[in-house]
């Protein structure tokens, strides 16, 4: 069978029913769930043949797809005794469908705003004054002192010489929040203090790449007097 | 003050300004007119420009009014700023910033299970080009970080505020109503400014 190349990429599991939805000019109220699995599926095997990932999301779709159906198939007084709901197996699955819908067609107002948007200009912001003015002298804190700071903290904490099996405690997303709440009361801190009291090497590890995160995001910025002298973090200032 | 006067300050002050200004921020420098004074000054400046057909206008956007070029011309500013033909946001993160925008604040998880993949990456994204920030925490179990858009959202989209986003489409179909009734049970806290009148 020659396979048309012309193939949508789609972003996740329900965008792709979605789009099975409306080219079949479906009621997405009245899924006829067989046929919408099946073509799922071929849609997967296509994408399969073509090399694309499939992201997780998509197979676990596919095996719900797969359980309403079984669930559709049983007669109707069985299904009535076997749960608890007298809910269609199909509903979640339609809620789901109906409300990113709702959002994928704002997004589509949106885009029209933002071309609307583009046809007019105004002075532009620089996006270094948003930084807020200092007092005083201020390097951009470059990334090899930003390192070195950290290599000096990691050293301080005692490497550890046994192998020790343990839980994940810290995540990065954690850290990040950490960081703001601190930065929230006192909006400037030294690099140094966001590791206070930190004695594991992953916590510090974690910590860091929470905040070279917070750096991207443009949420802090890391300023340095001079070459060499302590980093200072300071929380960008966002109405 | 003279009326003529300040309306001419007023004009300098919305032109020089790389920021949307506030009838406040006007208020401070000027000192001696009211808010309603000076939002007939506007008025004022805004209907010369129209009359007199020139190729600027003021505009109202996030809280605030700026001197900006009509749509006419922006042919001729792309040429002078050799812009490639402006980069757009992608489809993905139009609709993650349609969640948050609707719904904030909320939170990566309640953004994913919306879309139904995760958005891990083009929240980043949206936080870079300032459209999305950090509100704080929710004060529930594993406090996870809720998310709200920026003003620089407001500027991007040229809305006035949050009550100008276009209204949510209408669930179409006939089972609606008992799909509405169940999806809000699942909402735990609807902040109560939301624009979408549920």
């Amino acid at each position: 069978m020659a396979y048309k190349v012309k193939l949508e990429v789609f972003e996740g599991p329900l965008d792709l029913l979605l789009y099975l939805i409306k080219k079949n000019e479906i009621d997405i109220c009245d899924i006829p769930v067989s046929e919408v699995t099946e073509q799922y599926l071929e849609y997967l095997e296509l994408m399969r043949l073509l090399d694309l990932s499939i992201a997780g999301e998509f197979l676990v779709m596919a095996a719900t797809l797969m359980h309403i159906k079984s669930r559709m198939l049983l007669p109707l007084e069985e299904r009535e005794v076997l749960e608890e709901e007298e809910e269609d197996p199909r509903a979640e699955l339609v809620r789901k469908l109906l409300e990113y819908q709702k959002f994928k067609e704002a997004a589509g107002k949106l885009e029209i705003l933002e071309t609307n948007k583009k046809e007019i200009f105004s002075r532009t912001v620089d996006q270094d004054t948003l930084a807020g003015d200092e007092e005083g002298e201020f390097f951009e804190a470059n990334l090899f002192d930003l390192i070195s700071a950290f290599s000096k903290v990691l050293t301080a904490i005692p490497r550890q010489t046994f192998q020790e099996v343990m839980v994940d405690e810290f995540s990065v997303e954690e850290k990040i929040g950490h960081i703001l709440d601190r930065l929230k009361s006192r909006p400037r801190a030294y690099f140094k203090e966001l590791f206070e009291h930190i004695t594991k090497r992953l916590e510090v590890i974690c910590t860091f790449l929470a905040l070279l995160e917070l750096m991207r995001m443009k949420e802090v910025i890391v300023r340095q007097p001079k070459s060499f002298k302590k980093i200072l973090v300071i929380k960008v200032e966002k109405s | 003050m003279d009326l003529q006067k300040a309306r001419k300050i007023v004009e300098a002050l919305l032109f020089s300004s790389q920021e949307p200004l506030s009838i406040e921020q006007i208020k401070e420098v000027l000192e001696e007119e009211s808010s309603a004074d000076i939002r007939k000054l506007i008025g004022q400046l805004k209907a010369e420009y129209d009359q007199a057909n020139r190729s600027f206008m003021i505009i109202e956007i996030a809280g605030g009014f700026q001197a900006c070029t009509r749509p006419e011309y922006a042919d001729w500013l792309r040429k002078l700023y050799k812009s490639r033909r402006s980069q757009k946001l992608s489809m993905p993160a139009l609709e993650t910033l349609a969640i948050i925008a609707y719904n904030q604040p909320v939170t990566r998880m309640e953004i994913e299970s919306i879309r139904g993949v995760g958005v891990e990456g083009v929240l980043r994204t949206l936080m870079e080009k300032d459209l999305v920030k950090i509100r704080g925490r929710r004060e529930a179990a594993g406090r996870p970080i809720i998310y709200g858009t920026t003003r620089r959202f407001l500027e991007y989209f040229g809305l006035n505020s949050l009550a100008e986003l276009p209204t949510l489409e209408e669930v179409k179909g006939e089972s609606k109503n008992e799909l509405e009734g169940a999806a809000q049970q699942d909402r735990p806290d609807r902040p109560e400014n939301s624009p979408v009148a549920q």
